[in-house]
């Protein structure tokens, strides 16, 4: 049971997401930018934020820089939602501090799996 | 609503549903007991008053406001052309849910009384044969018969379908 | 677990039909020679996350032909390519294509794939054959199974150094432990060898390195799929069990998605669009075909349609409500012991309550109010195509984008709107030469206002092109047999005339309007609305068309009427007046069909209780009242026995539970619970028309 910030601007793979996270038993919240997400961020304690890349007023990569230098949160596990499987995002993601990351598309279960496989 | 009718419609709720019986809600009308799917009758009113709607077949005696939405009313008597009685503290309304193509509607059928609420299975209604009676065999799904009595089932869809409902040309 | 996809459909295809249409503005909108850095963003991040969502719910077409429009634009807004008019335009048709493929998935039904192909070649034509790169990368190869061909592998020793800062990427030695221990047979050794003099400690940092023994034939790719993420962060060195192989480097992976532990198999690892039919073919496993409920309709947009409200309207809503609740409950306490002394308050409690449910009812009904720019925002796009076809330079103005209507009424005044639209593209605004001639600026303005007035929004199409030669438009119409030659008619008359059914003044049937079919649909749907058109057009200036329609559709201002027993409801707007009958002024026509002198026009009489055979309370017209009412451009004087009173009444179908009614329009339901019948006035006076017509 753990406490998990998912950001995308698409409504729609928020709600994907956070079903098949709160049918595993996962407390979710959603964020529709970086603005949002960093503002609800500090309002609680998260184990694991889920960030999309492109999104409008604060991308996902400046959402992991600026959420990496609060205290809370050095050593969350952070992951980038990415459609490219091409090396550049995924690096550009981990240079900003992200932990790992999953390509879409995914599906429910490969969601799961790997957030098992960070929250142990 | 009066006694008799919300003491029938309670009747025999109490029973098992069985995997292949299927209850029926039978009701009297011109000395004939009918019987329709119970999962379509969605309740039972005692007569009020109607709204009648004009340029409309004589059997639809007009509208009712059924919470708020607007429901017609068949009289089952004047449908299947048989000597009208007047309504009396027996007659009541039965309100259906009908099936059509792609909607579903709620009509109320007029009837005399209503009688009790029966477990019949499906290989206990037998097909009718056309045995001139008042209803048109279309609208019978079979027969059946309950202690020693004789019950049509109604295609409760068939007979209150949309195209059943167009007025005959009225000048 | 399995997870029902479907349930995420609807509000995928609602977010990209809109993203489409945030694309096709932010494209019209795109100076070619200074392309706006955040436009292409925006226009890229709404092709990213159509692609992202299709791919993910299995829409492999739409993913696929996505990916070319989001590489495209990529390209441009990291200016590795020029926005130039041609590929704008070609986005334009993508966007277009796309619009076509998404309704067809939505609806279940065949795209049209001549089409897409060809634009898909388009696009990969432009991108010359950038593609190819993109779709190799996806690597769609099958990792995670043992793909062994050597001999079976015994084990690993693995090196794991870490750099110092690993643990603030999130990751931790600990969980990747976990899971190379559910490969095989694992030991660990932790090498404490480069943990720093105390005093030099970092606390955040990781000293620690590991030696990992791992037993089982576990393929390399597996172990390696273990790291993947902390790939870069830390020295890896793979060496076999029972293989003499001097340090075997750990080669730098060509980074793959996700293998799945358990994985339900539907979605093969891999990036769809690389994957193609095979791909779809798996992935529609878990398409709505096989969750479809056996009565379930098609979620078309209009029967599963959903409407985004603001959330202060929710909140006055909220707050509304609970006023009324506790006038409710302070009436209730009133009742229980009504006294001549409590009568007073007793009023002032219903004077309040009937202020709330009146405020109550405004606050609801705005909710289904949007603003009238959804029905604008094809426009742009329209003029610019409509424009260049015809070689016209036209300059569209929007005015009161803002202004709130009801979401049916608005989807229901599109078409109308564009007919309107294209009629003043096509036949009111000149050609560039023309107008230079005639002393005009070259481009011409086609403007488009919306606004409140009173209970209603009035939405005005002006232009200021050659406008409407009344001439030419009774000339026509006296050749058609619509009036007479020597008929003197109104200038509002013969404007009027434009809306008959088979007018049209277009010297060519032209492609795009005036097969003289749209103007009579035109007023009859605006019409259905409760709405009016009018025409004001000055020769050689330009024209306006101005629209009235209400702004619900769900309530009626109605008079109540008696006729015997039963009451029925006129609806207020078209009551011209009601008065007695004075009897020298009814006269007949063939004995049968009677008609009234008012002023100096007669009105054919209709006595409601024949027309629905009811019993009125007398047959003789002296006895009751006329109600003159208009419609459909004729006017009728009702008999009814009474007035009742005036008041609003909510409209029920009575379509719903039964089928349409000649001469009824709906019902409501009265203050007594009784359902009154509200009555067509146009009807009507069709019907008495048609009997009068068979009488004479």
């Amino acid at each position: 049971m753990a406490k998990i910030l998912a950001v995308d601007d698409s409504a729609s793979m928020r709600q994907m997401v956070g079903f098949t996270l709160k049918g595993a038993g996962h407390d979710v919240q959603e964020a529709c930018d970086g603005v949002e997400a960093l503002k609800i961020a500090q309002t609680g304690t998260f184990d694991l934020v889920l960030t999309d890349i492109n999104m409008p007023n604060m991308d996902g990569v400046t959402l992991i820089k600026e959420l990496r230098q609060l205290p809370a949160y050095k050593f969350t596990p952070m992951l980038t939602l990415t459609t490219e499987s091409g090396a550049e995002k995924k690096m550009e993601g981990k240079q900003a501090g992200a932990t790992g990351w999953i390509v879409k598309p995914f599906s429910p279960d490969q969601l799961l799996a790997t957030i098992k496989k960070v929250l142990g | 609503m009066n006694e008799a009718v919300a003491q029938s419609a309670e009747i025999d709720l109490g029973l098992e549903i069985d995997g292949d019986a299927d209850q029926y809600l039978t009701f009297l009308m011109a000395d004939e007991e009918y019987g329709v799917d119970i999962l379509r009758v969605q309740e039972i009113r005692g007569w009020e008053h109607v709204t009648p709607v004009p340029n409309t077949p004589k059997y639809i005696k007009g509208v009712i406001n059924l919470r708020g939405t607007i429901v017609p009313l068949v009289d089952l008597r004047e449908r299947f052309g048989v000597e009208t009685i007047p309504y009396g503290p027996t007659t009541v309304v039965i309100v259906l849910k009908v099936v059509g193509e792609d909607s579903e509607r709620i009509m109320g059928i007029v009837v005399d009384a209503v009688a009790d609420v029966y477990n019949i299975e499906e290989e206990n209604i037998k097909p009718a044969p056309d045995f001139g009676s008042v209803v048109s065999i279309e609208y019978v799904r079979g027969l059946a018969s309950i202690e020693e009595k004789m019950l049509i089932v109604l295609e409760i869809d068939k007979l209150l379908s949309a195209d059943q409902l167009q007025a005959m040309s009225e000048s | 677990m399995s997870v029902d996809m479907s349930q995420f459909y609807q509000t995928f295809f609602e977010e990209s039909f809109e993203g489409l249409d945030i694309m096709e503005s932010g494209l019209l909108g795109l100076d070619i020679g200074a392309a706006d850095e955040e436009t292409i963003n925006t226009v890229f991040r709404a092709a990213h996350s159509i692609k992202g969502g299709s791919a993910t719910f299995g829409f492999s077409v739409v993913a696929e032909f996505t990916h070319l429009m989001e590489t495209l634009l990529d390209e441009m807004r990291d200016g590795t390519r020029m926005v130039t008019e041609d590929s704008v335009d070609y986005l334009l048709k993508s966007v277009d294509c796309l619009r076509e493929l998404l309704t067809a998935v939505q609806d279940e039904s065949e795209h049209n794939a001549e089409f897409v192909n060809e634009v898909k070649a388009g696009l990969e034509r432009i991108l010359h054959g950038d593609t190819a790169a993109d779709t190799a990368s996806s690597g769609g190869k099958a990792e995670g199974e043992t793909a062994q061909e050597k001999p079976e592998i015994e084990g690993w020793v693995i090196e794991f150094k870490p750099a110092d800062y690993l643990l603030k990427t999130g990751n931790d030695p600990v969980r990747l432990f976990n899971e190379l221990s559910l490969l095989g047979e694992m030991e660990t050794s932790c090498c404490t060898d480069n943990i720093p003099l105390f005093a030099e400690i970092e606390p955040e940092n990781l000293y620690l390195s590991w030696t990992i023994t791992l037993k089982g034939n576990i393929a390399k790719e597996q172990v390696n799929e273990v790291f993947e993420w902390v790939d870069d962060d830390a020295d890896i060195i793979l060496t076999c069990l029972g293989e003499e192989q001097a340090g075997e480097e750990k080669s730098s992976q060509e980074p793959v998605p996700l293998t799945v532990v358990e994985s339900e198999a539907n979605v093969e690892p891999g990036n769809s669009d690389a994957q193609g039919a095979e791909a779809e073919s798996i992935v529609k496993n878990i398409s709505p075909k096989a969750a479809a409920k056996p009565a379930a309709k098609k979620i078309t947009s209009k029967e599963q349609s959903s409407i985004r409200v603001g959330i202060d309207k929710v909140d006055d809503l909220i707050n509304m409500v609970g006023e009324l609740v506790i006038t409710q409950s302070m009436l209730g306490q009133l009742g229980e012991n009504v006294n001549s002394a409590n009568i007073e308050k007793l009023q002032d409690g219903l004077a309040q309550l009937e202020r709330n449910t009146r405020e109550l009812q405004e606050s609801v009904m705005r909710i289904r109010m949007l603003p009238i720019s959804f029905a604008f925002q094809r426009f742009p796009r329209m003029v610019r195509d409509l424009s260049n076809q015809l070689g016209k330079e036209i300059n569209l103005v929007l005015l009161g984008e803002q202004t709130e209507l009801d979401k049916t009424v608005m989807e229901k005044i599109g078409d109308p709107l564009v007919h309107l639209v294209r009629n003043s593209v096509d036949h009111g605004i000149e050609s560039p030469d023309e107008r230079e001639a005639k002393g005009k600026s070259r481009e011409g303005t086609v403007e488009l206002n919306a606004f409140h007035q009173g209970g209603s929004i009035v939405i005005e199409i002006k232009d200021d092109g050659k406008g409407i030669d009344k001439q030419v438009i009774f000339d026509k119409a006296v050749e058609k047999g619509i009036v007479n030659a020597n008929e003197s008619l109104t200038d509002e008359q013969i404007f009027d005339l434009i809306f008959a059914p088979g007018f049209s003044t277009a010297a060519v049937v032209s492609d795009v309007s005036g097969r003289g079919v749209g103007m009579d649909v035109v007023k009859r749907n605006i019409r259905e609305l409760g709405g009016t058109i009018e025409v004001k057009s000055e020769k050689g200036q330009g024209s306006t068309i101005i629209i009235r329609l209400p702004l619900t559709l769900a309530i009626l201002d109605g008079q109540l009427i008696r006729v015997g027993e039963d009451t029925y409801i006129i609806p207020l707007i078209s009551i011209i007046e009601s008065l007695q009958v004075k009897p020298e002024q009814i006269s007949s026509i063939g004995g049968q069909a009677e008609l009234y002198k008012l002023r100096d026009e007669y009105i054919p009489i209709v006595r409601l209780y024949d027309a629905f055979g009811l019993t009125p309370d007398s047959t003789d017209l002296k006895d009751g009242l006329i109600v003159i009412v208009e419609g459909d451009g004729g006017q009728a004087g009702l008999y009814v026995d009474d007035l009742l009173g005036q008041q609003q009444v909510v409209i029920k179908s009575l379509e719903t539970n039964f089928r349409p009614v000649e001469g009824i329009s709906g019902a409501t339901i009265l203050g007594d619970g009784t359902v009154a019948l509200i009555l067509d006035i146009a009807g009507l006076i069709t019907l008495s028309r048609q009997s009068r017509g068979r009488a004479a």
